[in-house]
């Protein structure tokens, strides 16, 4: 970050009341404090916890710290203070490193005698043994961290004497089971140094109140009147210059999410910029976007490609030259959203839609990290309904309209974790604890009687059948307190700390090609080449030798498994035989399905629309007609030898699988027979041979019953016992409460037969404990996340009485654009068993032939 | 897409008959194997007690994995009534698991072996047997002119039968993966699945495995919701 990068806007005579060499420093640069960073000054001195809403440029950084370096100037280390004052924690380690270099410059310039150091996965062993012994005044660190800090024996000596703990973008922790452990371990610190305040530092948030609650103690008996903390708002930033890319004379595309037809005129703004960032939403689009943008680049600019699966190695080099400003444009995922500054960046493009006001304020913000220029950014619609999307996006940053924050409360599996890690620290007292636990705002409503099962899970499993008690965990004392029963579980509980549970990634080496049969070649595999990176394990898992893909920015073939390496070679297709799209990571979120939703109501709004846009909802207004403010549409047609009912919730498409997963079910049994379904962001249809209209129309099928809320009871229930999806989300609950032990890199893979196949896991205990508080964290994990149930209900309840239905003979225009999605997309189904079945059926034919 | 499942064939895939070096078996959906010509039932890898096993070394994964199995086993046994139950090797997931053994799981268990001949067969999980269950202890036998015995050996092996590896196939080329545990048999020699409920598979394609068969007549019998589907190894390779 720069602080304080410009000259203010705002002279203030307190100015004097900085210290001396705080002063100095400001006059020297001609600058002077920020009207935010003094009210954060002041809020410190009456001692009270802040949090601070700002845009990136506004010098956020020094002012969370500023009131620190004062504290630490006036009151240097003593005898009587040997622990840390200011703790800072950041969700990013690169984040930390970044803000240490940016808040030592200062520090040195001023001359100050302060410690300031970093603590991180990186960091050397012997450092951090040392800073156990001999903390620094100032530690920056990550939650994780954070978590075994307070788990050691040295938490008193550490963290007694704190004073304050500044949290960077609280707005991306909070609503995270990190967040959730965050919440916890800062309970633990304020039980620790009962005096210490709070800083947020937050981007723009549609509801401060939340983060303002988060960053104080909740259910406190001492300041029971004040459990938010203040709410700093500073200076607003030149508002964005954001453009809809033109479509000239481009034709739009119906579907597809690559923006595939854009491709030139994006080459061109990059050629214009200085240094742009291109962000798309999935690795794969990352892959091709950058593949093309190569294919264009006459001019040879220095183009590269930053995501989560490359060679840290790799991703590195690349931050490296961006900072270094050898770079033109980086096409980048997620892995680029968050603070950190690389380079001076002008120019910002967004591939496809952006799916959330917010996300997309965030992108832009990367752009030119100066309030008072604007920053410049470029969205790049893929089909016709991402235009209405891009531009409820684009309207919703320039009001500063926010997405709606997920409601969610603390995950179980997350306080299974914190439980165990406090007995580590220490023996408890069950009343003290659960005192502590609800002051940390995700568990503030927490009852008495679930804390109690999460104890119990981490003692004992917490099974009815009590066949653990002799292996339990955790060992009540005479004095009512709870021991950790056995010091080797301290260690477990060290390799086991965190929430982000990796997903099973295969390393994936490239060889030289053999000469090539049919697209693959011959011979025994070699392994002499270099790992160009990581994969999915389910996505290798669905590929057969001589199939191609994407990585790293080439088309590779599939040659096979060798051990735990995917093998590839370079091929020399055109294109890739294995789309390895996946759908938007992100849904669609609500505030702008309802943007989408009003402006497709409201045709007088269609003129701010290019002609193709309208043209195409005035064709739907004709033909049959358009989705309301606050119905459901549902269209019917046949077309070939099938029948297609097509609804449009615009709930996301998260949603949407799960809905088509419950309506395929429910048309199953009213003899409808459906035969497959596919969603997007705005629509799902399911196909079938029963005539789904007719039935409708004579009323032998009521849309009112097929989309009834009751769907999410048994059906729900039923389906969720073979929902891959489910394991995964029970998987994740397992690990991170530590009933099964987390497998670390590095681990051969032939010790898998060994571990404990968490899938097996849930299979035996849905059989046997259906009520068992794992399975619930699990669910809530589903409702919320995975299947977006909770939002699928919303929209079930919504449309309640509301459901039109229109009877065509023929696909409607608004249709087209999902109809196009199938076969292009699949959703992972049910049927493994017909699949299993149509197998066997081919060696029956492959013998009897 | 997903496809909505059919109707269910539950008798018709319950047991697969395949031959292995021209002695005839069959694979039977719990992933056991009986051989008729001298009503033997071979299971392997049971692995009983890995809950508990877990439980001691500090994650208590639910308990009911002996259950599980036990209550598998149970239903093959009823069903095939055999004259001898062979154990191929790692019954126990270690040696002191006898002695875990809950009094009720233990009843089970003995009344699954009254009447029956038992051989436990070592496996590497449990060389020496605690406790005091009934049977008798080998490294490998011979049984109608097959060769039983826990872990593969390297190399031709024509006529044996082990276990060890916990094979599962993955079925690829299909519109989407499906991965199963099965008996993998190329006619000539077969590994049988794991049986334990809570035993996790390898994939056919791992070195361990795939130099033990033809490649050209490997078959999968792939266990899945209570059948067996024989699948051409090709297509899990």
């Amino acid at each position: 970050m720069h602080p304080a990068a410009r000259p203010p806007a705002i002279e203030r005579s307190e100015i004097t009341a900085l210290p001396a060499p705080f002063d100095a420093w400001f006059k020297t640069r001609g600058w002077a404090p920020r009207v935010h960073q003094l009210a954060l000054l002041d809020i410190a001195n009456a001692g009270r916890s802040a949090l601070l809403v700002a845009p990136t440029g506004a010098g956020k950084t020094l002012a969370g710290f500023l009131p620190s370096l004062i504290a630490l100037h006036q009151n240097p280390r003593t005898t009587r203070r040997r622990g840390i004052h200011t703790l800072y924690v950041s969700p990013l380690k690169a984040l930390a490193v970044d803000v240490h270099r940016n808040v030592e410059k200062p520090v040195e310039e001023m001359g100050l005698s302060i410690r300031l150091e970093t603590r991180t996965g990186d960091t050397s062993a012997g450092k951090r043994q040392r800073q156990k012994v001999d903390p620094p005044d100032i530690l920056m660190t990550t939650p994780e961290q954070v978590a075994l800090l307070i788990a050691s024996k040295e938490a008193l000596l550490l963290f007694g004497d704190l004073k304050r703990v500044v949290f960077d973008e609280l707005h991306a922790i909070e609503p995270s089971k990190r967040g959730d452990l965050l919440a916890l371990d800062l309970a633990r610190l304020r039980r620790l140094a009962p005096d210490l305040v709070t800083v947020g530092l937050s981007a723009t948030v549609a509801e401060p109140e939340r983060l303002q609650r988060w960053l104080v103690a909740q259910n406190s008996s001492r300041n029971s009147a004040e459990d938010m903390a203040d709410l700093v708002v500073g200076p607003a930033g030149a508002s964005a210059d954001i453009r809809i890319l033109d479509y000239e004379d481009e034709r739009l595309p119906w579907s597809g999410h690559t923006g595939r037809w854009a491709f030139e005129q994006v080459y061109r703004s990059i050629r214009d910029a200085r240094l742009a960032l291109v962000f798309v939403n999935t690795r794969a689009q990352a892959e091709l976007t950058f593949q093309a943008l190569w294919d264009l680049n006459d001019d040879g600019l220095a183009i590269a490609l930053h995501h989560g699966s490359l060679e840290t190695a790799q991703r590195r080099k690349v931050e490296a030259a961006m900072v270094e400003g050898k770079l033109r444009a980086v096409v980048c995922t997620a892995t680029l959203d968050l603070g950190i500054d690389w380079g001076d960046v002008d120019l910002v493009i967004n591939m496809g839609a952006p799916k959330g006001a917010s996300r997309l304020a965030q992108r832009i913000g990367r752009a030119n990290h100066r309030l008072d220029e604007p920053s410049r950014a470029l969205l790049v619609p893929a089909n016709r309904f991402e235009v209405l999307e891009c531009r409820a996006a684009l309207e919703a940053v320039k009001d500063g309209k926010q997405d709606d924050p997920v409601i969610r409360v603390g995950a179980l599996d997350v306080l299974a974790q914190h439980v165990w890690g406090m007995a580590v620290a220490a023996p408890f007292q069950p009343d003290d604890l659960y005192a502590e636990v609800i002051e940390a705002f995700p568990y503030a409503a927490l009852d008495r009687q679930t804390f109690d099962q999460v104890v119990d899970f981490v003692a004992t499993g917490g099974y009815a059948l009590r066949a653990y008690e002799r292996y339990a965990r955790l060992k009540a004392m005479p004095d009512g307190r709870v021991r950790l029963a056995n010091p080797r579980l301290a260690q477990a509980y060290r390799l086991n700390v965190g929430t982000i549970v990796e997903a099973d990634m295969l390393k994936v080496r490239l060889v030289r090609g053999r000469g090539q049969t049919g697209g693959r070649t011959t011979g025994p595999i070699s392994r002499n080449g270099r790992v160009l990176g990581e994969m999915e394990e389910w996505f290798i898992e669905q590929l057969t030798p001589g199939d191609t893909f994407l990585f790293g920015g080439e088309i590779v073939c599939f040659e096979g498994m060798l051990e735990n390496e995917a093998i590839v070679s370079r091929s020399f297709d055109k294109d890739p035989k294995i789309p390895s799209y996946q759908g938007g990571k992100f849904p669609l979120s609500t505030y702008l399905a309802a943007s989408v939703r009003r402006m497709l109501s409201t045709p007088s709004e269609w003129t701010r629309l290019p002609s193709q846009v309208s043209d195409w909802l005035k064709l739907q207004q004709w033909k049959s007609r358009l989705p309301g403010l606050d119905d459901l549409l549902v269209e019917t047609f046949p077309r070939g030898d099938k029948n297609y009912l097509v609804a449009y919730p615009f709930e996301g498409r998260l949603a949407h699988q799960t809905l088509g997963v419950l309506l395929t079910r429910r048309l199953e049994r009213a003899r409808a027979r459906p035969l497959g379904f596919v969603a997007n962001d705005y629509a799902i249809a399911v196909w079938g041979l029963g005539d789904m209209g007719r039935l409708i129309g004579t009323g032998r099928l009521s849309l009112s019953e097929l989309f009834d809320e009751d769907m999410l009871g048994d059906d729900l229930d039923a389906w969720l016992q073979e929902s891959s999806l489910m394991q995964r989300a029970f998987h994740y609950c397992s690990v991170i409460s530590g009933l099964v032990e987390r497998r670390h890199p590095g681990k051969e893979k032939t010790g898998r037969q060994l571990s404990v196949s968490t899938k097996l896991v849930f299979d035996v205990l849905r059989t046997h404990e259906p009520d068992h508080i794992l399975l619930k964290a699990a669910m809530a994990d589903a409702a919320t996340g995975q299947l977006d149930i909770r939002r699928l209900g919303d929209m079930l309840r919504r449309v309640k009485e509301r459901i039109v239905h229109v009877e065509l003979d023929q696909v409607s225009p608004l249709a087209v654009p999902i109809m196009l999605e199938i076969g292009r997309v699949s959703v992972g189904g049910d049927a493994s068993e017909s699949l299993l079945a149509d197998a066997a059926d081919d060696l029956i034919r492959e013998a009897t032939r | 897409m997903s496809a909505v499942p059919g109707p269910r064939t539950p008798l018709q895939r319950q047991e697969a008959e395949l031959t292995i070096a021209d002695v005839a078996v069959v694979i039977v959906a719990e992933g056991a194997l009986l051989v008729p010509s001298e009503n033997a039932l071979i299971v392997s890898d049971l692995h009983f007690e890995k809950g508990s096993a877990q439980a001691v070394r500090g994650f208590p994964v639910p308990p009911y994995d002996t259950a599980a199995t036990l209550g598998a086993l149970t239903r093959v046994v009823e069903r095939t009534r055999p004259r001898l139950i062979v154990s191929l090797g790692d019954a126990f997931h270690d040696v002191d698991g006898p002695c875990r053994l809950t009094d009720g799981d233990r009843a089970t268990l003995l009344g699954v072996i009254a009447g029956r001949d038992m051989i436990w067969i070592s496996g590497n999980h449990d060389p020496v047997m605690t406790g005091d269950l009934p049977g008798a202890r080998a490294e490998t036998m011979s049984l109608a002119g097959l060769t039983l015995r826990h872990e593969p050996s390297r190399g031709q092996a024509r006529g044996e039968i082990a276990g060890h590896l916990h094979p599962a196939a993955v079925l690829r080329n299909a519109p989407r993966a499906v991965r199963r545990r099965c008996l993998a048999s190329d006619g000539e020699r077969a590994v049988m699945p794991a049986f334990g409920a809570y035993a996790g598979g390898l994939d056919l394609a791992h070195p361990a495995l795939r130099p033990l068969f033809n490649r050209e007549t490997l078959v999968a019998y792939m266990l899945s919701d209570g059948q067996v589907f024989p699948v051409s190894g090709k297509r899990c390779l």
